[in-house]
């Protein structure tokens, strides 16, 4: 990724982002935010942790540990850009300088908070698929071991180690596999006018990050510590 | 060791452009066993690779005990899951050695769904002389037996063989990351993101669940569980890591179900150090009990922790991987274990980092230093020279400027040996094994 002591310009990769982000959302974007300042540092760094998230979520099978920590991030960057941060010791954004501006955190907020509900929604989905029954334990006293039901185990685990998987739903759950919200990828288009709460916003997080876009990438990244040595998705992966 | 710069800065640039690595060999698992004769080592292709050290001979003093290949064999194999049309990989996760209880030895690999148990057994003798049998194994024509024999053991070429023993499936909904044995030989559990059960090594048709993380609304996750070990000496006491950066030490004795941990290890989160990645730098990648078990080592995205199991409040010692705290970013995922020393208690502590970097900490004088394994920096034998990572600033002629690092090449895979000085590296598809030597400069 990068060549022996060479850097990038701060600016080439902030456009080089914004393009992805750009054709990420297949939407016409405002012009407003086209424009934005390259120092959107957290607004940038929400477009970052929705790509991978949302990139996470393509793959067939998304890596809970990935998941789990991306979208925590994404929570306390939320958390932060609403208008009261309990989280970032960082003072409140400097007061927007027209109406327009507050109109347009308020919406970015809704907007931020549906999307947030809508990823976590399709998170719980996809995992609504590899429930796994387990209702011994659930419903009966705790501390059953799965071996409390012999028969139907034992049964189950006659199957091949592919039809294993029936241990993980419900009867029910075979059909929810016929719902395809989680191949659709207008997931997008109601929340991406509102993703970019604009300048405003950003500003003050900078301090807080100590590191730059480009580190923002690999620490994500590093979280699958081995994602970048693993086959790139294909089908059925 | 009278590198020439130019040399190393021609190879190192080849190494990048050119990725002959197939990635099947890419080793994923790395493990001595008890007496440290045998290292096995995991690959991404399903294979595992048996190392057996070679007795020292006075013949050739300079062949000090190496390693050389002991067996190969297939463990996994990748599967298709039809209901959810997914295909599981066959890349060994974790292999671990149980207590050798007779000339076999066994072991037991796991890939993301899988746990396999297998029985490693030499042949060097064979039956000759069989009254029914020619030396083919054709039968023989009876009018042609005259007289009977007793077959004779005669010696043969050394004949490793492996057979899969017991097979552990259907255990998991989720990535298993870890396995362990129980100090009692009978059992061991496996973790996966949300669950940890426990099995009996004979038993494959069931197994305990003892952990379980996993919210009733989806929605709700917040923390995966990241590995798990058994204490060394208490069967019932197992320890497991979260991406929270957080350690429980569970009780099996307390509950059938431990989700209510008896310890809990956290650092309390450093205000002035907060950012949005806090958790992803805290959450640990794994966890190690040392040889006494009384400490319990972690390693998360920029340290590598050493924790009191009688103080749960914060670490006891914390080491920094990076070259510079604020600047690095030369994290891993695999933590090695305690190195037993003559000193009563461990004393250097290994990791390994980016570019193909490990970082050793010798806990006792408090200093460190930072090793390459690559092929280019070592051959074979020859001693392996400090290396510096600089931030900024002057810059030594040896050192590597920290924006020259190579994130693509990650140490994840470290092993020691249970009593002498000797190390496993994986670096990629790679093994090097480095041991001390007398005069070394190692500290």
């Amino acid at each position: 990724m990068l060549s022996k002591g060479l850097k990038r310009k701060r600016e080439d990769e902030l456009e080089k982002e914004t393009l992805a982000v750009d054709a990420w959302w297949l939407g016409p974007r405002p012009p407003a935010v086209a424009q934005a300042p390259p120092a959107v540092a957290s607004s940038s760094l929400f477009d970052l942790s929705v790509l991978k998230l949302h990139h996470s979520l393509r793959q067939s099978e998304p890596d809970l540990r990935h998941l789990v920590l991306v979208v925590n991030t994404l929570r306390r960057i939320q958390a932060s850009m609403a208008p009261e941060a309990p989280l970032s010791p960082v003072p409140s954004p400097p007061p927007a300088p027209g109406a327009a501006a507050d109109s347009l955190l308020a919406s970015s907020d809704a907007a931020l908070s549906a999307s947030m509900a809508s990823l976590l929604e399709d998170l719980s989905h996809i995992e609504g698929l590899s429930q796994a029954p387990q209702p011994l334990v659930d419903e009966g006293p705790p501390g059953r071991p799965t071996s409390g039901a012999p028969p139907s185990l034992g049964a189950l685990d006659l199957l091949g180690p592919a039809t294993g998987c029936l241990l993980d739903d419900e009867l029910e759950g075979l059909f929810e596999d016929i719902d395809t919200s989680m191949y659709d990828s207008e997931l997008w288009a109601p929340a991406s006018e509102g993703v970019k709460p604009g300048p405003e916003a950003g500003p003050g997080k900078e301090e807080t990050l100590e590191l730059d876009e480009a580190e923002l990438d690999y620490l994500l990244d590093v979280l699958v510590g081995t994602q970048a040595l693993e086959r790139p998705p294909g089908p059925g992966r | 060791m009278g590198e020439d710069t130019d040399t190393r800065k021609i190879n190192h640039s080849f190494l990048r452009d050119h990725s002959y690595v197939t990635e099947a060999d890419i080793i994923s698992t790395v493990e001595f066993n008890h007496t440290g004769e045998l290292l096995a080592t995991g690959d991404k292709g399903g294979r595992v690779v048996i190392f057996q050290r070679e007795p020292e001979s006075k013949n050739a003093p300079h062949s000090q005990g190496e390693y050389d290949v002991y067996s190969t064999f297939q463990s996994h194999e990748p599967e298709f899951d039809y209901l959810k049309s997914l295909e599981i990989e066959e890349k060994i996760n974790k292999i671990k050695w149980l207590p050798q209880q007779n000339a076999a030895h066994s072991l037991l690999s796991t890939n993301d769904k899988t746990i396999k148990l297998w029985k490693i057994t030499e042949r060097d003798k064979r039956p000759e002389g069989y009254n029914l049998k020619d030396e083919e194994g054709k039968l023989k024509d009876l009018s042609t037996v005259t007289s009977l024999q007793v077959p004779v053991l005669k010696p043969m070429d050394l004949m490793v063989e492996v057979s899969p023993r017991r097979v552990f499936a259907n255990g998991h909904t989720y990535h298993i990351n870890s396995i362990s044995v129980n100090s009692d030989c009978e059992t061991y559990m496996s973790a996966d993101d949300l669950r940890i059960n426990l099995w009996h090594l004979a038993i494959t048709d069931r197994s305990f669940n003892i952990v379980d993380i996993k919210p009733a609304n989806m929605e709700d996750l917040t923390e995966v569980i990241t590995a798990s070990e058994f204490h060394p000496h208490h069967c019932n006491l197992f320890v497991y890591s979260s991406s929270k950066g957080s350690l429980r030490l569970c009780d099996m004795r307390a509950a059938a179900l431990c989700d209510k941990h008896s310890k809990l290890f956290e650092e309390p989160e450093d205000p002035s150090n907060r950012s949005f990645f806090s958790e992803i730098i805290s959450s640990v990648s794994d966890v190690k009990f040392s040889r006494s078990g009384r400490y319990m080592l972690t390693r998360d995205y920029l340290t590598v922790k050493v924790w009191d199991l009688n103080m749960e409040a914060r670490p006891v010692e914390t080491y920094q991987v990076g070259a510079a705290a604020s600047k690095s970013r030369s994290p891993s995922e695999r933590v090695t274990r305690f190195f037993p020393a003559p000193p009563p208690s461990a004393s250097v502590i290994m990791t390994g980092a980016y570019n193909n970097f490990f970082r050793m900490f010798d806990r006792n004088t408090k200093r460190d230093v930072t090793l390459e394994a690559s092929r280019e920096s070592s051959k074979p034998r020859a001693v392996l020279k400090p290396r510096r990572v600089c931030v900024g600033g002057k810059r030594r002629r040896d050192d590597i400027s920290v924006d020259s690092l190579d994130f693509t090449k990650k140490i994840l895979h470290t092993a020691w040996h249970p009593a002498e000085n000797i190390i496993a590296i994986a670096a990629t598809n790679n093994l090097y094994i480095f041991q001390d030597k007398v005069n070394s400069e190692m500290h």
